[in-house]
């Protein structure tokens, strides 16, 4: 199944790339397993989106995290903590 | 209760006391109005990644803004504001609030948020307005890009955002 993914702010610019349309192979796949699929590219993928980083994700919108199940059409964002106001 | 709200993100600047008056428009319950406006400010406070190297210019480790990007996720955006303020609404006793937060390229003294809040007397007013306030600067998707002298930034998170928003949890009977 496809989900759409967008990377927003200091991470798009650090993956080079706004958005994407991921095909995931998992059954039942949840946040874990996109973050997992694009950590397993390499760098720079590895290094942004790894344990250590503060990045916060969006499932549809709403804020999500690693074990919120992912649905086929869903959009997914990944972006740095929100620095608005 | 119904609550008047105006949700906005936009690139064009606000007109505060236009804002003021449509919020308070016929509606004679209000006794109090409460109005925050951030800006930009001159002077950062520097990124964790570059203070130290700023050090040997400026003491204090900050650098003059030039100008200041703010990007947004649309969609979230809107969606996040109007959970904020209903949040607020569920929270305090207030009859509206108008939240508008800039997006695009702004220079330093530009304003880039208005929150209002009306209510019957002040200590909802002000405790909305604040709530609403500390909830969009942990919550709602807008990112900040300074420009200086020495580049662009990403501006970091803070961790002081976070605990001014989370001290609403720990008193949720305000």
């Amino acid at each position: 199944m496809n989900v759409k993914v967008v990377y927003l702010a200091r991470l798009r610019e650090a993956l080079g790339c706004s958005e994407e349309i991921l095909a995931l192979s998992s059954v039942a796949p949840t946040l874990a397993d996109v973050l997992a699929a694009l950590r397993g590219r390499g760098e720079p993928w590895s290094y942004e989106l790894g344990e250590g980083r503060a990045v916060r994700a969006a499932i549809n919108h709403e804020v999500a995290s690693a074990d919120a199940a992912v649905c086929a059409g869903d959009e997914i964002a990944f972006f740095p903590p929100v620095t608005g106001g | 209760m119904k609550t008047d709200r105006r949700i906005s993100v936009q690139r064009e600047d606000f007109d505060v006391a236009a804002e003021v008056a449509a919020l308070r428009e016929r509606d004679s319950r209000v006794g109090a109005v409460a109005v925050f406006i951030g800006t930009v400010r001159e002077m950062n406070d520097g990124g964790s990644g570059r203070a130290s190297e700023l050090t040997s210019e400026s003491e204090s480790g900050s650098a003059s803004v030039q100008a200041m990007t703010l990007e947004h996720y649309p969609g979230m955006t809107e969606k996040a504001l109007e959970a904020i303020v209903a949040e607020a609404a569920q929270r305090f006793d207030i009859f509206g609030a108008t939240v508008i937060h800039r997006i695009g390229e702004l220079k330093p003294m530009d304003q880039i948020v208005l929150v209002a809040v009306k209510s019957a007397h002040r200590g909802d007013a002000f405790d909305a307005c604040r709530f609403i306030m500390d909830y969009l600067k942990t919550q709602a998707p807008f990112w900040k890009k300074e420009t200086t002298k020495e580049g662009a930034y990403w501006v970091d998170a803070r961790e002081s955002d976070d605990a001014a928003a989370a001290r609403w949890q720990s008193s949720p009977d305000r």
